[in-house]
């Protein structure tokens, strides 16, 4: 009986193929609608002057235009700052409740925490780090009455890069965490027996053997957050109310108003940040299918 | 015992690692919850936390998001359910490229989605090379609006959504599942509501609490189409006031740990990742 | 010579004991098989040998040399994992020249030992293959040579060839015990598989919860098992409770019917309540006239089991396998026919409890 359903099914699916793809035509309708044709649009546009003919200005006008390159700049140097320190960090405390020995409800903790500070981003966390590290946020003053110390006197600015990074980490290492702790429990026990008796050492183990095999998850995870941080608006709108020159808030002040007193400038800075994001993406999957194949 | 072997068991370094990470969490919380608490000078008190709840404007707002938040997981259900049944049942060379198509929005992140739907529908949708209207222009009217603001989410929530059914699907078998009713003699319908859904339950609800934590402070989307929801609503705040935005933060704080709790507890352990802000 | 030596060697996790007072002389070159049921101890014992357990008591010698703390990568003991374990960012040549890179051998010498190793093995044509291109019984090859390119003075398999499909099991199996001979080189296998143990081993280490129960020749185990439980794990066996009739003539009674055994009243006295025990092949349709155990038996139940024909039969109120080669002109009693069978004195075992 089950056989005859299933070869039913076999029957179907080489006879009428086209017509399965019915059933997921909503879906694609879906996407082509919502995301397909916005950003085909956006892509179209920015090879466009301002009477709507073709030309190739507003591309190489990103390259030329120093306000641009300077908010691209920026851009990239917050996220790959953030993405360098989120996985630093998370790798650490991803290390800590896998394979580094501490009590299983350590684990739990940390990943619930990770889970929610990973989707904890946006207004409230900008308000969050101005109670926090703002001109009378908590550690400001803990570090004026304590130690003496007033940080904004020494340079450090919460509205600019190094605050902005310092705020972006608190959703990148986190996410960190959500991505290695299952690559790390991939390391299986045996390959550490097996190394250590072979006559490794637990550096040899880590050098020759654990890194290796956790490579390309550490640089895909790593990209990933590159672009997390890259693709991010409303951190940084909240809390610099704008002020800060990254792309995405040039790419809004855009929306706003024609502040680049030209419309497909303004589309091909958008399509520049898809470009990036798309590279990372790529990125991103071809490390984790080489991973997946290792561990299979 | 050896001293390496020894110095294996206690596990310093770690310790290390895990307590600067819990810093690095709780500090900023902690402080928000400080500062909230204090906006009666020399009273530790939740006046802050009154004084915002009871604002007419917060409940409009937050009503608003909670709203859409919970059209966009039904219509996001609606949409995602039945299209990550078929490709299971019928059509699994269709996966890959539905997968890509839900990484889409890490790909495409709010900012230039919103830019593109504003590119789009701010004009009335035609058949290319014709006057056939298709659509009118969605931005122009408040229906039209909040659908695009409900789509938006929907694109954003997607990778969560989708993986979220997709992976309960694979984890109970749909397709043995679906197998064993029909050859049981159960009917479509019968097999979609007793068999499919209530195996999917917990993958669903963390989809649902997932898209519900994404959908209830966004900011990006809401500004952008000027849709009264809460997350633009607590950014002014932020403008004018000091305590009560932190009162809120902190709310929204623990509304996303409760998410966060619940899927955790009806996963069973394992963590989901997310991104694009 | 002894070679390796464990000498009451107990290992407690918490109240659990999983190994008891352990006690094995291992001689140079020999082929020792630790047998017995998932938890038994089995496992834990090799583990202390490769130095991932330490024991609570008791010493492990390697020549006379005391390695019972000694780190496991400072023994040089060779470990074959049940699961592989090949390193999976490394070649097949880069897996067995792992040791000798971390001892900090020459190039040239790693190169040779590779060489070397891979025709040991016969998988040549692999050498930059990575493991998740191979099959089953070829990572199982690749982790052997990887564990033997040390030249470890003992080899030790933990359950090799159980995640692999019967047939390979097989091969792979005889290929095992060929190089183990050829080298010449002491290992200790262990597996919960009978047939793998006796196939491949001088001698079996049966072990019960944490305790040995029987050590002897694979010849010894089967056809002398000392206790019951060694009777029952090793071979299928047929048992039932007897009673001690007749001391010198070796008489028992078991459920009114009398069995002669050769040996198994010796030092017992009439009265004694004991565990008899008969092998299934031991028995035979009784078709000349034999002096002792001739029985009256109804036959119950027939199966085919390929090489074998197991029949179920009565005798008393009791019922008894009894094997039989299979052939195409075997002639088989109907079920429910009255027969009789017969053992010899030697086939009737009495085993201590």
């Amino acid at each position: 009986m089950t056989q005859n359903v299933l070869s039913a099914f076999k029957g179907k699916v080489s006879a009428s193929n086209y017509k399965n793809w019915i059933g997921v035509a909503p879906f694609f309708l879906f996407a082509i609608l919502f995301i397909f044709l916005p950003s085909i649009r956006l892509f179209v546009d920015s090879f466009k002057d301002n009477n709507g003919h073709f030309t190739f200005a507003n591309i190489l006008q990103l390259f030329s235009e120093p306000y641009i390159l300077n908010a691209y700049a920026l851009s990239i140097k917050i996220s790959a700052v953030t993405a360098l320190g989120g996985a630093i960090l998370g790798f650490l405390l991803a290390y800590s409740v896998t394979v580094g020995n501490l009590p299983k409800p350590m684990r739990s903790i940390l990943i619930t925490f990770s889970g929610v500070a990973s989707n904890f981003a946006g207004v409230p966390l900008a308000f969050a780090f101005v109670s926090t590290l703002g001109r009378t946020g908590f550690i400001t003053i803990l570090f004026k009455d304590v130690f003496g110390l007033d940080i904004y006197q020494s340079g450090f600015n919460l509205y600019g890069f190094a605050g902005l990074s310092l705020v972006y980490m608190y959703f990148q290492f986190p996410l960190m965490v959500l991505i290695m702790a299952p690559a790390l429990d991939g390391l299986k026990k045996e390959w550490r027996e097996a190394s250590e008796n072979l006559g490794a050492s637990a550096m040899q183990y880590w050098i020759y053997i654990a890194l290796p095999v956790l490579l390309p998850s550490i640089l895909g995870a790593t990209i990933l957050l590159f672009g997390n941080a890259f693709g991010a608006y409303a951190t940084a709108y909240a809390l610099t109310g704008g002020r800060i020159g990254i792309v995405t808030i040039q790419v809004g002040a855009q929306i706003r108003g024609d502040v680049l007193h030209n419309p497909g400038l303004g589309y091909a800075m958008a399509m520049g940040m898809v470009f990036i994001m798309a590279i990372s993406l790529a990125g991103y999957s071809w490390l984790q299918a080489k991973t997946e194949r290792w561990l299979k | 015992m050896n001293l390496s072997a020894r110095l294996r068991n206690i596990p310093f370094w770690s310790w290390i690692w895990f307590i600067l990470g819990a810093l690095y969490f709780v500090l900023p919380l902690y402080a928000t919850l400080d500062f909230s608490l204090r906006m009666e000078r020399g009273v530790v008190g939740f006046k802050a936390y009154q004084s915002s709840f009871e604002d007419p404007e917060f409940l409009r707002t937050f009503g608003y998001s909670a709203l859409i938040a919970v059209v966009t997981i039904l219509a996001s259900a609606l949409l995602t359910i039945p299209t990550a049944y078929w490709i299971r049942l019928k059509l699994p060379q269709a996966r890959r490229i539905v997968e890509f198509i839900t990484l889409m929005p890490f790909v495409v992140p709010a900012i230039i989605l919103v830019f593109g739907l504003i590119r789009i529908y701010s004009a009335p949708l035609t058949i290319p090379f014709t006057d056939i209207v298709l659509m009118p222009a969605l931005t122009t009217f408040k229906f039209g609006t909040n659908i695009l603001v409900v789509a938006g989410y929907m694109v954003l929530g997607l990778p969560y959504m989708y993986r979220s059914v997709d992976t309960g699907m694979r984890t109970v078998g749909v397709h043995t599942l679906t197998e064993a009713a029909q050859s049981l003699g159960a009917n479509w319908y019968v097999i979609i509501t007793q068999v499919i859904l209530p195996n999917l339950r917990s993958a669903l609800l963390s989809g649902a609490l997932l898209t519900f934590a994404i959908v209830i402070g966004e900011v990006v989307l809401a500004s952008f189409l000027g849709v009264p929801a809460f997350g633009p609503y607590l950014f002014l705040l932020g403008q004018h006031r000091a305590f009560e935005p932190a009162a809120l933060s902190f709310t929204t704080f623990l509304m996303t740990w409760a998410a966060m709790g619940i899927i955790q507890l009806v996963t069973g352990g394992q963590g989901q990742a997310s991104g694009a802000h | 010579m002894t070679h390796l030596a464990l000498t009451n060697v107990s290992k407690l996790f918490g109240d659990f004991a999983a190994v008891r007072d352990f006690n094995l002389d291992v001689e140079k070159g020999e082929f020792v098989s630790f047998l017995g049921p998932s938890g038994c101890g089995k496992t834990t014992t090799l583990r202390m040998i490769g130095g991932f357990e330490i024991p609570s008591f008791g010493n492990i010698l390697i020549d006379g040399e005391d390695i019972t703390n000694k780190a496991p990568n400072q023994r040089n003991v060779g470990m074959v994992f049940q699961s592989y374990a090949l390193f999976p960012n490394m070649t097949v040549a880069q897996n067995i020249g792992f040791g000798l890179r971390v001892r900090k051998e020459s190039e040239a010498n790693i190169a040779d030992r590779i060489k070397e190793m891979l025709s040991i093995i016969h998988l040549e044509g692999k050498a930059h293959s990575y493991p998740y291109q191979l099959s089953g019984g070829q990572m199982q090859r690749v982790a052997l040579a990887r564990a033997l390119a040390i030249r470890p003075e003992v080899l030790l398999l933990d359950e090799p060839l159980s995640a692999l499909d019967a047939k390979i099991r097989v091969s792979l199996r005889a290929e095992i015990r060929g190089i183990q001979q050829r080298l010449g080189i002491t290992a200790i296998y262990v597996t919960h598989d009978q047939e793998e143990a006796l196939s491949l081993s001088d001698r079996i280490v049966v072990m019960n919860t944490g305790k040995i129960e029987q050590v002897g020749t694979p010849f010894e185990i089967y056809n002398f098992p000392k206790t019951r439980f060694v009777a029952n794990f090793v071979g299928s066996l047929n048992t039932a409770d007897a009673e001690v009739v007749d001391v010198q003539q070796g008489l028992l009674i078991a459920d009114g019917v009398l069995f002669h055994t050769a040996e198994g009243t010796k030092g017992r006295s009439v009265g004694d309540k004991v565990k008899m025990a008969i092998r299934p092949e031991r028995f035979s349709f009784a078709s000349e006239q034999k002096k002792a155990n001739v029985i009256d038996a109804t036959i119950e139940n027939i199966t085919f089991l390929g090489a074998v024909v197991r029949i179920e039969v009565k005798i008393g109120n009791a019922n008894f396998n009894m094997d039989t080669f299979n052939n195409p002109f075997l002639e088989l009693p109907k079920i429910g026919s009255q027969t009789k069978v017969t053992c010899s004195r030697e086939a009737v075992l009495v085993l201590d409890d």
